[in-house]
């Protein structure tokens, strides 16, 4: 019986080594399941939250974002339009009545929640298909998606202001 | 006395030098094909970065290696440091001159081929204490310890099995042993050898017996995966040439792939007929002997590379064993069955 025992044992040995080559073997001619990175790229799933785009034409400077926002990564500074100044319309017909002079995200900041992206009211701020976009400073995380340079906005505060000391000037005689 | 002709000579100078070049010309493929292997069984790509499909990927390693500061750790015993990766390769350098891989690129014409294979294979045990030993390191020195008694234990099934080889094929010279098996597949000994219909039968299951104990045994002689445990990564960080580096390690490496086509190249010499053609010649047909040799060297090296790839897999499928396991698997089931396969070579013998 032992002889038996032995020889059966030794046997199922063999061949449960066999049975996993041969798995081996069916997996050699598998497809790769790799995908070459960044050559290829996965299709990202629908709802994918990644970095955040601006439409600043359809910006109406509401603030809603910057208030939703659980990190305060998104820095938005905005001026009052001068009487004769046409500011144009957003593509879904709001007026606007805001120059919107600094729209800043820091994306070091972010923290890829969305809530930004829910509150806005002409759908202007949302999220795009990038995520590389690594960078050897972090100072260059910060993106800059308003129309206006610094000088810009400098200068419209300054109209801003000498329009509004004109007009307490004139409520004053009055 | 030798006479020295120019035959002689040439084969002198010749052999060597081809042997060298084709070790490492191996060694280079074989990392390339272990990789890719590797990368198939678990559904990855591998290499193909360097080169088409990274073919250049090992040249890329070697150039890499070349250019390492080799240091010596604290303590160590610089002479036997440096000794050591040279003996492990030139003990299994020195194993090629017995294998025939056709009727001219055979180094020496050896009576106790097999037996001259044992004994040098001893110098690996020797180089992997010397290595372990005095690079003063504890993981090295209990890779070395593990690897010596694996290799120690795992010598005799080899030695069993190569004295039944002996009797039952009547040599121990590989030239001759691949001689016996020429002209047609059906000669290879693993089909019962050129021999009368009863005996064929009857040495059939001798050869299936010896060739798998003969694989197993030589996978643990060389170290291979699933008797890596003098390697061991997950608990020796890399066992025995832990503390090597560059062109010293990379010594090593070799050692291990020669070692791998020394064990493939036996068995095909053993067992499937060695150089010999499964079908016949296309140069005796030509009558030309040197496309002859050709196709020997052709035939050679493919059986060899086919078990080769067998080598791989294993290592890719099995896990690695425990150190009392392995002991087990020596001892208690191959020791025995190779007892068994002299005995029943004995019987074969007097038929």
């Amino acid at each position: 019986m032992f002889i038996y025992d032995y020889i059966k044992e030794s046997y199922e040995g063999l061949i449960s080594s066999v049975k996993a080559l041969s798995v081996g073997f069916k997996h050699l001619f598998n497809k790769p399941v790799t995908i070459q990175y960044p050559e290829v790229k996965l299709k990202l799933p629908e709802k994918s939250r990644n970095r955040i785009a601006v439409i600043i034409d359809d910006c109406i400077g509401c603030y809603q974002c910057e208030r939703a926002c659980p990190v305060q990564c998104i820095e938005i500074e905005t001026v009052k339009a001068l009487p004769g100044e046409d500011l144009g319309k957003t593509s879904d017909g709001r007026k606007k009545a805001l120059w919107v002079t600094k729209f800043d995200i820091d994306f070091a900041k972010c923290c890829f929640c969305g809530l930004c992206v829910y509150p806005c009211p002409t759908e202007c701020i949302k999220m795009t298909e990038e995520y590389e976009y690594s960078v050897y400073d972090r100072r260059n995380l910060i993106y800059s998606f308003s129309k206006f340079s610094t000088e810009e906005a400098e200068q419209k505060k300054k109209n801003f202001e000498l329009y509004g000391s004109q007009k307490k000037e004139e409520i004053n005689k009055n | 006395m030798m006479t020295l002709n120019i035959a002689f000579v040439s084969k002198l100078l010749i052999i060597p030098i081809f042997f060298g070049i084709f070790v490492s010309l191996f060694a280079l493929f074989a990392v390339y094909a272990e990789r890719k292997i590797s990368a198939r069984v678990q559904n990855r790509i591998g290499p193909n970065r360097v080169g088409p499909y990274g073919l250049l990927q090992t040249i890329a390693d070697i150039l890499k290696l070349i250019q390492k500061e080799a240091p010596y750790p604290f303590g160590s015993d610089k002479i036997f440091f440096n000794l050591a990766p040279i003996l492990s390769f030139a003990a299994s350098f020195v194993i090629f001159s017995v294998l025939p891989f056709n009727y001219y690129l055979c180094g020496l014409d050896l009576n106790l081929g097999l037996i001259f294979i044992i004994a040098i294979g001893g110098f690996n045990v020797i180089s992997i204490l010397f290595a372990g030993w005095s690079s003063n390191n504890k993981y090295s020195l209990l890779g070395s310890m593990r690897s010596a008694s694996q290799m120690i234990s795992y010598e005799i099934p080899i030695a069993l099995i190569f004295a039944a080889v002996f009797i039952a094929f009547n040599s121990l010279n590989t030239i001759d042993i691949t001689k016996a098996q020429e002209n047609y597949f059906f000669n290879w000994n693993i089909f019962g050898g050129d021999n009368h219909l009863l005996k064929r039968i009857l040495i059939i299951p001798f050869s299936a017996i010896s060739v798998i104990i003969l694989f197993i045994a030589f996978l643990a002689e060389a170290n291979r995966t699933p008797f890596d445990i003098p390697e061991a990564e997950s608990e020796l960080v890399a066992g025995f040439h832990t503390e090597y580096s560059g062109i010293k390690f990379s010594f090593f490496f070799l050692a291990e792939y020669s070692n791998m086509f020394i064990a493939a190249a036996l068995i095909s010499i053993i067992f499937l007929g060695g150089f010999s053609s499964p079908f016949g010649y296309i140069g005796s047909l030509l009558n030309s002997n040197f496309i002859i040799n050709i196709e020997q060297f052709f035939w050679f090296t493919i059986k060899s590379l086919s078990i080769v790839f067998l080598q791989m897999m294993v290592r890719w499928t099995l896990p690695r064993l425990r150190a009392d396991q392995l002991m087990n698997l020596c001892w208690k089931y191959l020791i025995p069955y190779s007892l068994v396969a002299v005995f029943y070579a004995l019987i074969i013998s007097y038929i």
